[in-house]
């Protein structure tokens, strides 16, 4: 069900600023892309350009093409509402609805859908907590509010609460930033499981991070503060972290600046 | 349903049938028109009605058609989006009129003779007359109810941040809270029931600025203690480590960087005050001639002016000219305090602070 | 910062014996700004006490020559032989005019606060904003003058209207007479309670944090379905104390609904008849003509009135302070 990614000749702009310039990628499905780059390179921007949430912000407008498979997000007639029913996504901060209990935080955007029945619905959030490694820990307490949760539990929840819908990828935009090191590992090995059934892209500050989980590495990189970012270079994991072509890529690996 | 159904089902899941940008637009002129239209053949005469069939049919419309191209969802979507338009819609005729009508209505003889003449000589239903001792009359009492709730008030708020911390803060903090619930017109009751009732004092401007203060009292801590606490604390470290007493450091360090907001506060409050009629009416009564003394014999006042113009008219259209006038001066007067106070909120604005 | 500059640190003493000459002053010094800070706090609490102590004597005093019962009877007559005084007709017409107003009131501001946060472009939901900031200045009076000669020859068409296709039920009978009724009266509040209802729920939707609409968003939620989702759960409490504020103004309202009220003392079913009257309105148009006793027995009402506002308001900050319990983990 995972879905290819392939973005053409993509800008990102805030009102005149442009973010992010001419972008070029694909993402197969069932994969885990890293974006890694410093502070500021857009990164973030371009994620939140693959399910349309960067048109949120205001004065937010992209330029370009994201393929879904054979269909353009930015096409004319696309609903960003239905796009992002098929690009799911996952916060820097967790972020589960604080007035809603653990399992309403679930079963929250089936019923967007107009998903009433109670059977259904439990299959649901049963098949997405266990799909998110968070079964066990609050299977007791579904009706608890999901905010008593700690922070890593919390971000699973998130998780879940993202794949219950089905989407066909899966967008994260630095999902560990705010959480322990145990917590970061237990989503880490999610990432493992749940890029069996979803194309993942993932934003990460943490290089041995973005080693350890993903298969592809794209390293995006701004030539100065006020510059547009840019995509210096997408290649296999391993590749990048030890014989990158583009000598910037080594520098910022190697930690000689950023 | 789950989602891989949906996606089998229609082999483009991204696309929906979407109606065009302009259709809301369209929707609602074309129900303006219809409920004109409606409101001509029918020969409702009251604007307010064909408002309302507009209205509705804008809803109603949006839905329908929404529903029928777009689905239910983005049905109800737009439905929302409707519905908020025509809550805002709703709200501004009436404040818009509001405003209109006091302008259009205050200026037919607002000018020089207005503003310094009294009532002395004209009779209610006359043309002519003015509102000069009613201006002096507000100025005196909302001036007397400053000059006591302004260093209470400020004195209050400096105790219960800088000092309070037991039973007595924590008494004064609920029972601020309490005054600023107390309706006008039982602030009125009270100063009417002790300073007339039981002392036997007559009417007269003083005992209408008791009550302002009673009114104003508590806006005056509520806002002083909001800038007391944005005041770093750093600065009072710093101040006390150079060996400065604490009464001078608050008087020194404390009050001058809060000043801002706390003159912004006291103006707001003034501006509160400024329209209050209910306690004039029961302790100051109100007078068509001058009076320069607050403390003795009833005055006039800018409200009550209108409120006695408007009761005493008999229909008298001159008598609302003259209401019209003198609310006009009163809001002109109110909102020129309140955009001072945001100026002065604005410009002395502590940028750490916040 | 820049204003802490301006005040220059005090200098260093050079006195050969600051220590001692400092401590002197600082302790008479601060004894007295701390007694006159702690004075003012006292004097705040006496003034409060006193204003409960005064009302409730001489509401006494009136209810003691009250002849009817002071909470059931249907009329109002302290100056005669035998006094007789009540104030059910007015908790009723008070209570009524307020929950219209509030009826009205509360979901169109709410609309409103929706639309300056959510639906308006920013620059001109900003503009609306300012706007009724000032709006929730204008006194109440003029909103009376306006209410008693613009509003009042607008509704009898809309009156006429109800009577036509609703006066079956009863409430929205009207006998033609002019339209200065309970509805009116609540229309004229709703009106007057708008803007700080809006003001105090628009603050609390600027206050949701933007991850919580970006979740709802990011779940493929239509703009309905994150304010339905995120937005109004979050601000529900912050706009039933805003609520609540404005019921408390709306149950005082003095000037406004006597100007625009054809009082009676009477409870009268239909909304669109003349008749009935609220606690503050009864004290501003009885007051002149009272006697001592006739105004004992007004302080007896508007002391009922005060309790039922202390009541509101005390609500309004519990739901505020519940809140606070409730979303501390997130917010």
């Amino acid at each position: 069900m995972a879905k290819r990614i392939d973005v053409s000749g993509l800008n990102a702009y805030y009102s005149s600023f442009r973010a992010i310039e001419d972008i070029s990628m694909t993402v197969e499905p069932r994969t885990v892309t890293a974006f890694i780059g410093p502070s500021g390179c857009g990164k973030s921007t371009f994620l939140r350009t693959l399910n349309r949430m960067h048109e949120v912000t205001s004065g937010g407008r992209v330029e370009g093409k994201v393929m879904l498979d054979d269909e353009d997000l930015y096409g004319p007639g696309v609903d960003p509402v239905s796009v992002r029913r098929e690009v799911g996504m996952v916060f820097q901060r967790p972020n589960p609805f604080p007035t809603m209990s653990i399992y309403d935080n679930v079963a929250a955007g089936l019923k967007l859908v107009g998903t009433k029945k109670k059977s259904e619905l439990d299959d649901v959030v049963e098949k997405s907590l266990k799909g998110a490694n968070l079964w066990n820990e609050v299977k007791d307490r579904l009706n608890k509010p999901g905010s008593g949760l700690s922070g890593g539990q919390q971000q699973r929840l998130c998780i879940a609460r993202a794949i219950a819908v089905e989407p066909k990828v899966l967008l994260m935009d630095e999902p560990c930033s705010a959480l322990d090191p145990i917590s970061t590992l237990a989503i880490e090995d999610l990432i493992g499981e749940l890029k069996e059934r979803f194309t993942i892209v993932i934003v990460t500050h943490n290089m041995q991070q973005a080693a350890r989980v993903s298969d592809r590495t794209a390293f995006f990189n701004l030539a100065a503060v006020g510059q547009p970012g840019k995509l210096i270079e997408i290649d296999d994991t391993a590749r990048i972290f030890s014989n990158p072509s583009v000598q910037a890529t080594e520098d910022y690996i190697s930690g000689r600046f950023g | 349903m789950s989602n891989a159904t949906l996606s089998q089902k229609r082999p483009s899941t991204l696309r929906a049938a979407s109606l065009p940008k302009w259709f809301g637009w369209a929707v609602a002129a074309g129900s303006v028109a219809l409920g004109l239209g409606i409101s001509t053949v029918a020969g409702l005469d009251s604007s307010i009605q064909w408002a309302l069939i507009a209205g509705l049919l804008f809803i109603v419309g949006t839905f329908g058609i929404a529903a029928r191209v777009e689905g239910k969802r983005q049905a109800k979507d737009r439905v929302a989006t409707s519905l908020v338009w025509v809550a805002f819609l709703f709200a501004v005729i009436p404040l818009a009129s509001l405003v209109y009508e006091t302008v259009k209505r205050g200026v037919k003889v607002l000018d020089g003779y207005f503003l310094s003449h009294s009532m002395g000589v004209v009779a209610t239903s006359e043309p002519g007359g003015g509102i000069y001792h009613a201006i002096l009359g507000t100025l005196e009492q909302v001036g007397l109810a400053a000059a006591i709730s302004v260093p209470v008030g400020v004195l209050t708020a400096i105790y219960l941040v800088e000092y309070g911390r037991g039973n007595l803060a924590k008494a004064v903090t609920f029972f601020v809270d309490v005054m600023t619930g107390i309706p006008s017109i039982v602030a009125g009751l009270f100063v009417l029931s002790t300073w007339i009732l039981v002392l036997g004092m007559g009417p007269s401007g003083f005992a209408g600025a008791m009550a302002l203060t009673i009114l104003m009292l508590p806006v005056v801590v509520r806002s002083t203690e909001e800038m007391l606490k944005l005041v770093p604390n750093e600065l009072r470290e710093a101040s006390l480590a150079l060996g400065v007493p604490k009464w001078r450091t608050i008087l020194k360090v404390v009050l001058p960087t809060a000043i801002g907001g706390i003159t912004t506060g006291v103006m707001l409050a003034v501006a509160r005050i400024a329209g209050e009629t209910a306690p004039v009416l029961l302790l100051v009564w109100g007078s068509n001639y001058i009076n320069a003394n607050p403390f003795a014999d009833p005055q006039a006042s800018l409200p009550m002016y209108i409120y006695l113009q408007f009761q005493q008219s008999g229909g008298s259209g001159a008598a609302y000219d003259r209401a019209w006038a003198a609310s006009l001066t009163l809001i002109a007067f109110i909102m020129i305090l309140n955009l001072a106070a945001r100026g002065i909120a604005h410009w002395k604005a502590p940028k750490s602070g916040r | 910062m820049d204003i802490s500059t301006k005040v220059p640190p005090t200098p260093p003493s050079s006195d050969a014996e600051p220590q001692r000459a400092a401590r002197g002053a600082t302790r008479i010094g601060d004894r007295v700004f701390l007694g006159l800070s702690r004075g003012s706090g006292i004097f705040l609490l006496v003034l409060m006490a006193a204003i409960a102590v005064f009302l409730s004597y001489r509401a006494v005093l009136a209810i003691g020559e009250d002849e009817g019962n002071f909470f059931t009877t249907f009329e109002w007559n302290p100056t005669g032989n035998p006094p007789v005084f009540g104030i059910a007709v007015l908790a009723f017409g008070t209570i009524v005019s307020s929950v219209i107003a509030m009826a009205i009131a509360v979901p169109v501001a709410v609309g409103i606060a929706l639309f300056i946060t959510h639906y308006a472009p920013r620059k001109l939901g900003g503009t609306i904003a300012y706007v009724v900031d000032l709006l929730a200045a204008v006194p109440s009076i003029v909103y009376g003058l306006w209410g008693a000669l613009v509003l009042v020859p607008q509704l009898d068409g809309l009156y006429g209207w109800l009577n036509d296709y609703l006066g079956w039920t009863g409430i929205f009978e009207w006998q033609g007479g002019a339209p200065r009724s309970m509805l009116t009266v609540g229309i004229l509040l709703a009106i007057m309670i708008l803007p700080i209802i809006t003001n105090v729920s628009r603050e609390v939707f600027r206050q949701v944090p933007q991850m919580h609409e970006e979740a709802a968003l990011a779940l493929g939620a239509t703009r309905w379905e994150v304010i339905r989702m995120a937005v109004l759960p979050f601000g529900r409490s912050g706009v039933i104390s805003a609520s609540m504020l404005g019921l408390g103004r709306a149950l005082g309202e003095t000037m406004a609904v006597a100007m625009v009220l054809s009082s009676s003392f009477e409870i009268n079913l239909s909304l669109l008849d003349p008749g009935g009257g609220t606690f503050a309105q009864n004290i501003a148009s009885k007051f002149s003509e009272a006697t001592e006793i006739g105004r004992d027995a007004l302080i007896a009402s508007g002391l009922v009135l005060f309790v039922i506002t202390l009541l509101v308001n005390g609500a309004a900050r519990l739901i505020i302070a519940r809140r606070k319990e409730f979303s501390g983990a997130n917010a």
